[in-house]
């Protein structure tokens, strides 16, 4: 078992440490149908001497669709035109986003350029009565959920914690503690499986969360209890400043392998490659065999968020070596090369651009029309049941608030009496 | 350098480059802490001059940040960790209070634990949630943990090496909105004893105590106050593990009149401390009973109600209308 060379700064010394525990890990899985995946790995690994790793891949960054002997999927052109307009119109929201943050009317945001591919090809996989427990950044796969992109902001603006009732989309709140949902992931799938029921969960969660302790203990759970629970970390290079190499010296989808259930490495950037991958795991979900790790290997192309200043850690020339890696941009080759003639990809492109622009404005529309909370929201659902002190603190901000008011109307009410003598 | 004026934010960098410098043992750790100089840059500059292993840039752990300082300090060094904000310290809660607070005790005194966990705290920066929360009052109620906060530049530079010089876990919060604001630090004074409340401005009608956050507000209060007519005096407790109870039973002696100002929720917050021990040691002094002002046992909320939620000038001069009416 070789270690990326770009995984560790000392290669030697780790590559015999995880050579040995990964080795002795892999014998001790805990079911004969995990380790028989697990075995399966090998063509997973990198080839001996390159420091590329070996990704499952199915339309290559030239936009060329390959074969992959595992993972396939077979896409009419409607479908195809789908997964890029669901890429396109998610990116202009993200952009409009960015802007509303500049112009001050997000408190703060956190982009997914990038990460297009990893999270539409995911969330399309998913079934309606599939449940996602995001992160914070997942907003492909909220679009996915049918979330209207408007409900995303409000926790941004500042407006609300959170924006959307989970259930109505088996969407789950963003989650910003790094790391916890992974935790209400495998609970969730726990009871999935309980119920008898034949649907899979899904968590998401970014490299810098795999340190978690909460992360290591919901592969745990999710391993014992078999549960139906898919894993996907977006490896998008970054924890804020700190690069992957600093949460892991193994490539991460090769965790998995220590808890005894697959793992997999998917090009985060590749649309019909996450899609299969994701699609493959949450069936195996679904049959009972229990949780995956899917390992999108992708890249964060802007800020961690618009508050963080990536020119003190990374330099543009990464971001542009990805950018030839462009998740978009590939399956646009391949529409207009393979699948669309030139007419009417034409007409497909001009439409979709003109549909971003009317999703754009409607966001900013929303966005800028969005109402401050009443002040009493503040004492709003803190308890299901109700609880005496909320109630007692509720009253007197009301007199305090209402003293104010009282001020104020004396005050007004004083001037026109007094006009009218 | 002996005086000059200075942004907390600066004041503590300083601070830790000064411990950094003068003592070898001195370790910084936490996320993003290296090469970004942490996400308030409180570290910057730090990793390039003093190297990679002595300004750690962590796995993204809380838990796995304290458990290893433990174990660092254990092996004789001196681990100031930086937990990124407030809502972030809880993965690590275990560490702190199982422990970290425990392990002197335990060993007969054997072991010392000279850790130092910094945690920017509270609001009135517009963030999203668990960026402005105030758990001071969590940790203060675990025996074995020392729990400070300075309102200023100037303690924030003094109290910082205080706390990496004390032998004991020392939770150091930093009121993040007042990371900006500047004061003059004089590097070369003797500095008060780390858990000495300070008198920060004398009044005859009525004791503000407050700390962090909230000194600079009790201080707009008690000027606002002057031009009502009434006498403020305002003390910045400076440490919540142990406090001051002298200097407060002095000052309300004098004033015969408490009002306890703290961002955190105050129901079980550490103004109820203050003043059921004020009530006791004041008993015949009080005109009025100490009152508390502070956040609402509710999350904290959204960033467009946070100015409605922090206790503010109004919700002061309130308190303080109503203790005088007695
Ligand atoms: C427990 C906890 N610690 C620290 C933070 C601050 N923080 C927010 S995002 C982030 C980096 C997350 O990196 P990663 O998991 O790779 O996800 P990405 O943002 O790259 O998608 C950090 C340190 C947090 N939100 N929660």
């Amino acid at each position: 078992m070789t270690v990326e060379s770009t995984a560790a700064s000392k290669p030697r010394r780790s590559s015999k440490r995880t050579g040995a525990t990964a080795a002795k890990s892999a014998s001790s899985a805990t079911s004969a149908s995990s380790a028989k995946r697990a075995g399966k790995q090998p063509q997973q690994e990198p080839q001996p001497g390159t420091s590329e790793p070996q990704l499952v891949q199915l339309l290559t960054p030239e936009g060329e669709r390959v074969e992959h002997p595992e993972y396939n999927v077979d896409l009419s052109a409607d479908e195809l035109k789908g997964l890029y307009r669901d890429m396109v119109l998610t990116r202009r929201f993200d952009a409009e986003a960015t802007a509303l943050q500049r112009q001050g009317e997000l408190g703060l945001w956190a982009s997914l350029l990038g990460q297009e591919a990893a999270q539409i090809g995911s969330g399309r996989a998913l079934r309606d009565d599939d449940y996602v427990f995001p992160t914070y950044r997942e907003h492909g796969v909220a679009w996915c959920r049918g979330v209207d992109p408007t409900n995303l902001l409000g926790m941004f603006r500042g407006v609300n914690h959170g924006g959307w009732d989970p259930n109505s989309n088996n969407f789950h709140l963003y989650t910003i503690v790094i790391g916890s949902q992974t935790l209400h992931a495998t609970g969730y799938a726990m009871g999935v499986a309980k119920d008898g029921a034949d649907s899979a969960v899904i968590a998401y969660f970014g490299d810098g969360a795999s340190s978690q302790g909460d992360v290591a203990e919901s592969f745990t759970f999710s391993a014992v209890y078999n549960a139906p629970v898919v894993f996907f970390c977006q490896n998008n290079q970054w924890a804020i400043s700190e690069p992957t190499e600093r949460q892991t010296r193994v490539p991460l989808y090769q965790r998995a392998q220590g808890f005894g259930f697959p793992g997999v490495r998917v090009d985060g950037n590749d649309v019909l490659a996450c899609l299969a991958v994701t699609r493959s795991a949450l069936e195996r979900a679904r049959r009972g065999e229990g949780p995956t790790l899917v390992e999108a290997f992708t890249y964060r192309m802007g800020a961690h968020t618009t508050s963080d200043d990536p020119t003190k850690y990374r330099h543009d020339d990464e971001r542009a070596a990805w950018e030839a890696k462009d998740p978009i941009l590939r399956l646009r080759t391949y529409l207009e090369r393979e699948v669309l003639g030139e007419n009417e990809a034409e007409a497909f492109f001009t439409a979709l651009e003109e549909e971003s622009d009317v999703l754009a404005k409607r966001v900013r529309e929303v966005v800028r029309a969005m109402p401050d909370p009443d002040h009493m929201a503040i004492f709003e659902n803190v308890y299901a049941d109700g609880h005496a002190l909320v109630d007692e603190e509720r009253a007197q901000f009301a007199a305090y608030q209402a003293s104010f008011a009282t001020e104020l109307d004396s005050g007004s009410a004083a001037g026109p009496a007094q006009e009218g003598k | 350098m002996a005086a000059e004026k200075m942004s907390l934010a600066k004041a503590l960098n300083e601070s830790l480059r000064k411990a950094l410098d003068t003592d070898p043992k001195v370790l910084i750790m936490g996320e993003d802490v290296g090469k970004l100089g942490g996400v308030f840059r409180i570290t910057d500059g730090l990793q390039k001059d003093f190297g990679e292993g002595r300004v750690i840039d962590t796995p993204l752990a809380e838990s796995g940040i304290v458990g290893t300082a433990i174990g660092l300090a254990l092996r004789g060094y001196r681990p100031v960790v930086e937990i990124q904000f407030d809502g972030f310290v809880f993965p690590a809660y275990d560490q702190i209070v199982t422990q970290l607070a425990k392990m002197h005790a335990r060993a007969l005194g054997k072991i010392k634990l000279p850790v130092v966990v910094r945690i920017p705290y509270g609001g009135g920066i517009g963030a999203v949630e668990h960026h402005s929360e105030s758990p001071e009052a969590l940790f203060a109620h675990v025996s074995g943990l020392k729990v400070v906060s300075p309102s200023n530049a100037s303690d924030g530079y003094w109290m910082l090496q205080q706390a990496i010089q004390s032998d004991d876990p020392v939770i150091f919060f930093e009121p993040k909105r007042r990371y900006w604001d500047k004061a003059e630090v004089d590097t070369e004074a003797i500095p008060d004893p780390l858990h000495a409340a300070r008198t920060v401005r004398t009044g005859t009608d009525l004791t503000l105590a407050a700390y962090g956050p909230m000194v600079k507000v009790c201080l707009e209060a008690a000027a606002a106050a002057e031009e009502e007519g009434k006498s403020l005096e305002v003390l910045d407790l400076r440490s919540m593990s142990p406090i001051d109870f002298d200097a407060v039973q002095k000052s309300v002696e004098k004033t015969r009149r408490l009002v306890v100002v703290h961002e955190a929720p105050v129901f079980y917050g550490s103004g109820a401390e203050i003043a059921a021990r004020i009530t006791e040691r004041c008993f015949y002094h009080l005109e009025a009973p100490v009152l508390r002002v502070g956040g609402f046992h509710a999350p904290y909320p959204p960033a467009r109600l946070e100015e409605e939620y922090l206790p503010g000038l109004d919700r002061v001069l309130d308190a303080v209308d109503r203790s005088l009416a007695y």
